[in-house]
């Protein structure tokens, strides 16, 4: 356009009378300033939503509360029996009661009808019925593990109580060590399941958000750089990733004397992919969608595979084998197993490089299918 | 006075079928105010997000301040402030830190307390967006596009759903700026909007330029610059030929029992419309006169209404 060199900036020229305001000079912004605005703005937008708080860095440390109360090792299992009402009777209960099994046997007198229906409800695990003074018969169920072992324990102190002379004289050690207990093996999967949730929650939803609410339409019409705006949600969840990491592993290590055998660097660094993989994996969830309503649904069926399948709360080791190597293959599982072998076996990161590649692949692609499909508006 | 805003034959087709815009031409030159007037789903919005450089047209070209989207969009966006039709800004943040975030983005903008004095928000500077009201949050956006020093403000729909009150607010602030310098480029569906605060209109009706011109213009087009307007008892006004006979009478409409005169003279039209009436032994129900407005204008171009739907 013709003329244009001379098309000084009206506004510039007139901006301190603009709006009759102090002269302070305009700041200049460096190449960085956008990035880190955008950081804070997000950080400050998480910290103060209360719901974020409690899901992200509460609502695990519940959940590893209440489940780590509910199986946790309890001192010695209690045996319910239940002996039949009949002459001898009475003397079956004194022989358990003289027994060395007498703090672990818990036994009751009842008639045949109760004693069956209490044993058909697990209330007793094993039934027993004294025909003659010399002579007992045990009801229980093979399919049921407590209740073999308490048709064994039973017999054993009936048994020895009435004189039986073990012919080998036996002792034993007890072990339940910090390390092997169902704790131990819940806490690193929580944490895994804590990063998936926050990274496809805090990336997926809040980008549908924004796109709801044309938030984003309104920063592409700025001169932002979109990659500022991409890398600043990125820092910012790898700024809760530590947190989140510190907290619950903190968590379990004073509530539950966790141990923790890996170093803190490499727990994070698993942290850190892990969070970036399921990032990408929100990215590309939300890389579309409109509302976020229709986010929320697409990014549970993201998740629920991977809630069942990638060992959170058991080991995956009971599904088929057939099935093994797709559960393998997914971001959670590898993310679970890190920072199982890290945190209660110490493995070094190398040794969790194949791990590591699952979830780096998981991550790339994700992102680079999200740039692709990315709308703005 | 140099272009700043100019396309030529803009075109912009949804998925094949729909056309929202149909061959629009504009220029808009430095320090004007100009309106894009037209009733909802006109096609304003889609041609304000294409020279936004947010959409891109289907056919056409876009200059913005002597340069395109598709080669600087970077330098341009540097240059243009823009305040969409409904953003709701992050809820959790505070105005300060809002504006302070839209500042970050251009590399010279202009210092924060500046801003906020300008858009009388300081006194809200450090409440949470989600504490304002709707005038203020209206106040916000249109600080989150002037932060950047913008030769040119792109404006879509600024005070649709305000009070009498923010909605001059807002006009102060707009004519603010223009008086500085700057270019505003505006869409509304009100008339009085666009006859206080543009310089130059025009009139968007499926998706094409049915009249352009300065408000007084447009009316002086109507022919007539009154209205009269009449409504007479029981629907016996009879036909449009009977008034348009008249002396002084431009043109007639009927809606729906309210007729309207576009009139040079009123002093001359009234007297005849009266003695009409006498004739026909009818009973005056209603009688109006007025200065004709854009509505008029409007109504006359399109044979509807602006509002309607």
């Amino acid at each position: 356009m013709k003329g244009y060199g001379s098309f000084m900036s009206p506004v510039a020229e007139h901006e301190p009378s603009t709006f009759n305001r102090l002269s302070t000079p305009a700041p200049h912004n460096g190449r960085w300033t956008g990035f880190r605005y955008l950081l804070g703005a997000r950080l400050k937008e998480m910290v103060r939503e209360r719901e974020v708080i409690f899901w992200v860095f509460v609502f695990p440390m519940l959940l590893a509360l209440g489940l780590g109360l509910a199986f946790r090792n309890k001192p010695a299992d209690i045996t319910s029996i239940a002996i039949v009402s009949s002459p001898y009777a009475q003397n079956a209960l004194s022989l358990i009661q003289n027994s060395s099994q007498k703090n672990v046997i818990h036994p009751e007198i009842v008639d045949l009808a109760k004693a069956l229906q209490g044993f058909r409800l697990g209330k007793y695990d094993v039934v027993v019925e004294p025909q003659s003074p010399g002579n007992v018969q045990y009801y229980y169920d093979p399919a049921r593990p407590e209740s073999v072992r308490s048709r064994a324990e039973v017999d054993d102190a009936l048994q020895s109580a009435a004189g039986r002379k073990d012919v080998i004289a036996s002792s034993s050690v007890t072990s339940s060590e910090p390390g092997s207990r169902y704790i131990d093996f819940l806490i690193p999967g929580l944490l895994g399941m804590n990063l998936m949730n926050s990274g496809m929650w805090g990336i997926g939803f809040a980008l549908v958000d924004m796109r709801q609410r044309k938030l984003l339409k309104r920063f592409v019409a700025t001169p932002m750089r979109r990659s500022d705006f991409l890398m600043a949600l990125a820092s910012s969840r790898l700024i809760m990733m530590v947190i989140e990491v510190v907290l619950l592993l903190g968590f379990g290590i004073f509530t539950f004397h966790m141990r923790v055998l890996g170093s803190l660097w490499s727990i994070l660094l698993i942290g850190a992919i892990g969070a970036i993989a399921f990032g990408g994996l929100g990215l590309l969830t939300a890389s579309r969608a409109r509302k976020i309503e229709s986010v929320s649904g697409l990014i549970n069926i993201v998740m629920m595979p991977m809630w069942i399948f990638s060992g959170v709360f058991f080991s995956y080791s009971r599904f088929p084998a057939v099935v093994q190597p797709f559960i393998k293959a997914l971001p959670l599982t590898a993310l679970n197993d890190a920072l199982r072998a890290t945190i209660l076996e110490g493995s070094s990161l190398f040794s969790q490089s194949g791990r590591v590649l699952v979830l780096a692949l998981w991550g790339g692609l994700s992102f680079i299918l999200a740039l692709r499909w990315f709308r703005w508006s | 006075m140099p272009v700043v805003i100019c396309c030529r034959d803009l075109r912009k087709t949804y998925d094949g079928k729909v056309e929202a815009v149909r061959g629009l031409n504009l220029e808009i030159s430095a320090g004007e105010c100009f309106g894009l007037l037209g009733p909802n789903g006109a096609g304003k919005t889609t041609t304000i997000e294409i020279l936004e450089g947010l959409l891109p047209p289907t056919s056409g070209e876009v200059t913005i301040l002597g340069q395109s989207w598709k080669s600087n969009a970077r330098e341009i966006r540097e240059q243009i402030g823009i305040s969409l039709q409904e953003t709701r800004l992050s809820e959790k943040l505070t105005v300060r830190e809002t504006i302070q975030l839209f500042a970050s983005f251009y590399r010279c903008p202009r210092p924060v307390a500046e801003v906020l004095e300008g858009l009388q928000l300081t006194e809200k500077a450090d409440a949470q967006v989600g504490e304002l009201s709707g005038g203020q949050r209206q106040r916000l956006a249109v600080a989150t596009a002037l932060v950047g020093s913008p030769r040119v403000l792109f404006l879509d729909e600024p005070t649709t759903g305000l009070d009498p009150q923010s909605r001059r607010q807002l006009w102060e602030i707009i004519r603010n700026f223009q008086k500085h310098g700057g270019t505003v480029l505006l869409t509304t569906h009100y008339m009085d909007e666009a006859e206080r605060l543009c310089d130059r209109l025009a009139i968007v009706d499926h998706g094409q330029i049915i009249a352009e011109g300065s408000p007084p213009e447009l009316i002086a087009k109507l022919g007539g610059h009154h209205v009269v307007e009449f409504a007479l008892s029981g629907n016996s006004h009879g036909d449009n030929t009977l008034w348009q006979s008249l002396p002084g009478v431009d043109s007639v409409r009927n809606d729906d029992g309210m007729v309207s005169l576009s009139v040079c003279e009123p002093h001359r039209t009234i007297p005849a419309l009266l003695a009409k009436v006498e004739e026909r032994s009818a009973q005056l129900e209603h009688l109006t006169t007025r200065q004709a407005s854009l509505e008029d204008v409007f109504v006359r171009l399109t044979g509807r209404h602006l509002r309607e739907e």
